[in-house]
């Protein structure tokens, strides 16, 4: 390539938009694990030998005959071979985004909703290098995606040519796998071995990068390819012996909690879990990344943990002497300080990637392989030991927590300014919209409030940037689900600070025939940065206040309107109803709900970051585990809590 | 306690291997003491030495870690006892006339070889344990060390048995 060419170019080929309906979710069946897929092929038994064509029409059939129904992406020099095939191809749908961030979560929100491999596309240079926050963001959630950029040709790699980014390179830290294919012959295996290894396993981030030259060069298309991932071998069977330990101290264990996280929905588990759950009668715990994988109106859901989790749930598991942990992580936002964490606790730790167990903490019986089959093969060991030796006694540990539960049940007052309340208006959308709705939060106060004030009752209808924190998440992460769940109602949840970081999607949403509901629950204020201000800088409130609410910049109704949407507004208690409604109604268009809620509102309870788990606060300043003889009234607002975590160096 | 560890990692021979490998060790907070990578009886497969210097329990994060690398087919650790470790040294001493059968002595001593000379330096060629190494370093110190470098340590198990045997990485 010898002239610049410009980043999002006109599409060779005749123009118009592909009559392409929203793909449904034919061919996935339900209940089925992605890892139990076929990964290689989506008709089986159908082959493909030595076809010519180009490099690029290779790829499209590849994508095909993977089974990709979406992708998510925008054109650019070095891409532009591909979009050409993609072009003619009935079988995938391409949807034009505004920034390739959104692609990149518009794949993920996808594929958090379907459990399908999610994909996107970006040309090279700024093209790929705007995936990486997205692709780090799957990586850190364990999410199924592919991106597939273009690279520079290969004559031009390594010489800073033209929007020639080294993204394998940049991008190897934060994927499971990356590559770079140079041979167009090796593009079929690329793709199906990159299907393959972001959807088995611990799921995550594949980025395929392919070279303009090879896409343009002549090749053959032979499907389906042979997997050469010989270094590849994921254990999902656990061992017999370690279920059989495990069931032993389960059975005898006197304060035992199951410490449930995203893998147990990545495993398709739940209908496991609940059986496991009301076999043995013991209190489950659900992560952020988890909510909805147990129903919250089971009576031994006895909520979230970490550090904006119930009190129960935190209380259940420090107090606890066997942490069962079910693909959970041990993060440091659910274990506080570790070396204090659920001090006299044992902890059975099942996880499908070996390198999670003992990684943050100790366990005492490691356990690798796939939820689900870890979870059956439990329930079969308990029920021999719970008929040969018999089990436990759990009324006093349930008294305990249903005492805790009573006592400090989550939460909110009015703000005393007589603003509306964000707690209320995210649990009325929760109410109204019900369980079967998909809720997509950003990061943040109303992601917090979201978690807990909306009740999940069924997997994968919770959505949110868990590991990385992703800002701007939101929108661009419904819209994918909406793509997968064409009939079904998404509303993200989004604070007016991440909205404003990628709204941009909602032109496409608009124009794509996308209709999700949004949520800004606006408080004019970036709010967890105004909370921590509040609570650990002395009400000094340095670059966090955004004018949304003094100088209404950007009036959201109007840039909804302007983008496509019906813009709606809120500002008292008496609208939230009417409004959720009219959204509700609303099918045909995406809507943008302008919640005007006050900005005091504060995320409890809350573990302080650096502090241990006793030292919750169930409200500011009331720690209810920690000294329950002497409620701590610290009106100067950094009370002892928050004075040790500014000293042991704000974690955040 | 903190020790030095010997890895033996069966990689598949692709490019960036090595960068995948570097790039975990760094990221993840572990000091590469030494890395040696060359070929092995099969051509697509090479083998890297690694030595790090971990206390037990980082260093089972660290192979759990490197396991996850999709190149990367198998690790064994090898224990001093059971393998046999070598690194090589070229050292370029000062040796004229006056010294320089002093310094061939040490040379002999060593087991060592001078693989070229010159009226005023000696090079000398050396393989052998890190111990070993450092002990004829330290005594060839007194002439004057012009140049030095070593390579990374390779090791391989003691006895008949083969961690590159087809079966064992298929």
């Amino acid at each position: 390539m010898t002239t610049a060419t410009p980043r999002s170019g006109p599409v060779p080929g005749p123009s118009g938009p592909k009559p392409a309906p929203p793909p449904g979710r034919q061919g996935s069946q339900p209940g089925s694990s992605p890892a139990q897929q076929a990964p290689v092929q989506a008709v089986p038994g159908l082959r493909f030998d030595r076809v010519p064509m180009t490099g690029a029409q290779s790829l499209v059939r590849s994508l095909e005959e993977v089974g990709c129904e979406v992708v998510f992406g925008i054109p650019g020099g070095t891409i532009l071979p591909a979009y050409d095939p993609l072009l003619d191809s009935t079988r995938v749908r391409h949807v034009l985004v505004r920034h390739e961030q959104g692609a990149g979560h518009a794949a993920t929100g996808y594929a958090q909703a379907t459990g399908k491999v999610g994909v996107c596309m970006a040309t090279s240079g700024p093209g790929a290098t705007n995936l990486v926050t997205p692709v780090a963001d799957a990586y850190m959630d364990s999410v199924p995606i592919v991106a597939i950029t273009g690279q520079q040709t290969r004559a031009l790699i390594g010489t800073d040519a033209f929007q020639e980014a080294d993204i394998t390179g940049i991008t190897m830290p934060v994927t499971k796998h990356n590559t770079l294919v140079t041979d167009a012959a090796e593009i079929p295996r690329a793709i199906a071995e990159a299907f393959h290894l972001a959807s088995t396993g611990r799921p995550g981030p594949v980025l395929v990068d392919i070279p303009k030259d090879v896409l343009q060069e002549r090749t053959t298309f032979s499907w389906p390819p042979e997997l050469q991932l010989p270094g590849y071998r994921p254990t999902t069977r656990p061992h017999g012996k370690q279920i059989r330990e495990a069931a032993k101290l389960i059975s005898s264990a006197q304060r035992p909690v199951l410490y449930v996280g995203g893998g147990v929905l990545k495993a398709e588990a739940s209908p496991e879990l609940l059986e496991l759950a009301e076999l043995t009668g013991i209190p489950v715990v659900t992560t952020l990344m988890a909510r909805g994988v147990f129903p919250d109106s089971h009576r031994q859901h006895v909520g979230m943990p970490g550090m904006h989790g119930t009190v129960t749930a935190v209380a259940a598991m420090q107090e606890s002497d066997l942490l069962v942990a079910l693909g959970a992580r041990f993060d440091d936002r659910v274990t506080g300080h570790l070396a204090s964490f659920a001090p006299d606790a044992a902890v059975v730790h099942a996880d499908i990637d070996p390198a999670e167990i003992s990684k943050n903490r100790r366990a005492d019986v490691p356990i690798v392989g796939d939820a689900k089959e870890v979870i059956a093969e439990l329930i079969d060991a308990l029920r021999t030991e719970r008929a040969e030796r018999g089990h436990t006694d759990l009324t006093a540990w349930w008294s305990r927590l249903d005492g805790l539960r009573s006592t400090y049940p989550l939460g909110y007052d009015w703000p005393a300014d007589g603003s509306l309340s964000p707690e209320y208006v995210i649990e009325r959308i929760g109410q109204i919209a019900g369980p079967d709705a998909v809720y997509v939060a950003g990061v943040g106060q109303h992601q917090m409030w979201a978690a807990q004030f909306v009740r999940y009752e069924k997997p994968r209808t919770w959505l949110n940037s868990g590991g990385l924190g992703t800002m701007g998440y939101a929108v661009p992460a419904a819209m994918g689900a909406k793509m997968g769940l064409p009939e079904g109602v998404v509303w993200a949840i989004d604070g007016d600070g991440c909205f404003q970081m990628t709204n941009q999607e909602l032109a496409t949403c608009a124009l794509e025939g996308i209709p999700i509901k949004v949520a800004v629950i606006n408080n004019g204020n970036l709010g967890m940065i105004r909370q921590w201000q509040t609570l650990f800088y002395s009400e000094r409130y340095s670059q966090s206040d955004l004018g949304t609410h003094k100088h209404r910049i950007p009036d959201f109704l109007l840039l909804a309107e302007a983008m496509g949407c019906v813009g709606l507004r809120a500002e008292s208690k008496d609208e939230v109803d009417k409004v959720i409604q009219q959204a509700m109604e609303i099918n045909d268009r995406p809507v943008v709900i302008d919640f005007v809620v006050g900005a005091d509102a504060q995320v409890w309870p809350m573990v302080a970051a650096g502090t241990g788990n006793s030292e919750i606060m169930a409200a500011r300043n009331i720690r209810p585990l920690f000294d329950t003889d002497e409620i701590v009234a610290d009106d100067a607002g950094t009370g002892s809590v928050a004075a040790e975590a500014m000293r042991q160096g704000e974690e955040s | 306690m903190i020790q030095r560890h010997t890895l033996s990692v069966l990689v598949e021979d692709k490019p960036g291997v090595l960068a995948r490998i570097s790039g975990l060790f760094s990221r993840r907070g572990f000091n590469i003491e030494s890395l040696a990578v060359g070929p092995t009886e099969h051509p697509d497969i090479s083998r890297m030495t690694i030595v790090v210097a971990v206390d037990d329990f980082p260093l089972e994060q660290v192979t759990k870690q490197l396991n996850k690398l999709i190149h990367v087919i198998k690790i064994v650790e090898l224990e001093p006892a059971a393998s046999v470790q070598r690194e090589l040294l070229l050292v370029k001493v000062r040796a004229d006339p006056g010294v320089r059968s002093q310094v061939l002595e040490i040379v002999n001593l060593f087991r060592a070889k001078a693989v070229d000379v010159t009226p005023e330096a000696l090079t000398i060629e050396a393989t052998g344990t890190a111990d070993k190494l450092s002990a004829l370093l330290k005594n060839l110190e007194p002439f004057g060390i012009r140049e030095m470098v070593q390579s990374g340590m390779v090791a391989v198990g003691r006895g008949p048995r083969s961690i590159t045997a087809a079966a064992a990485i298929r």
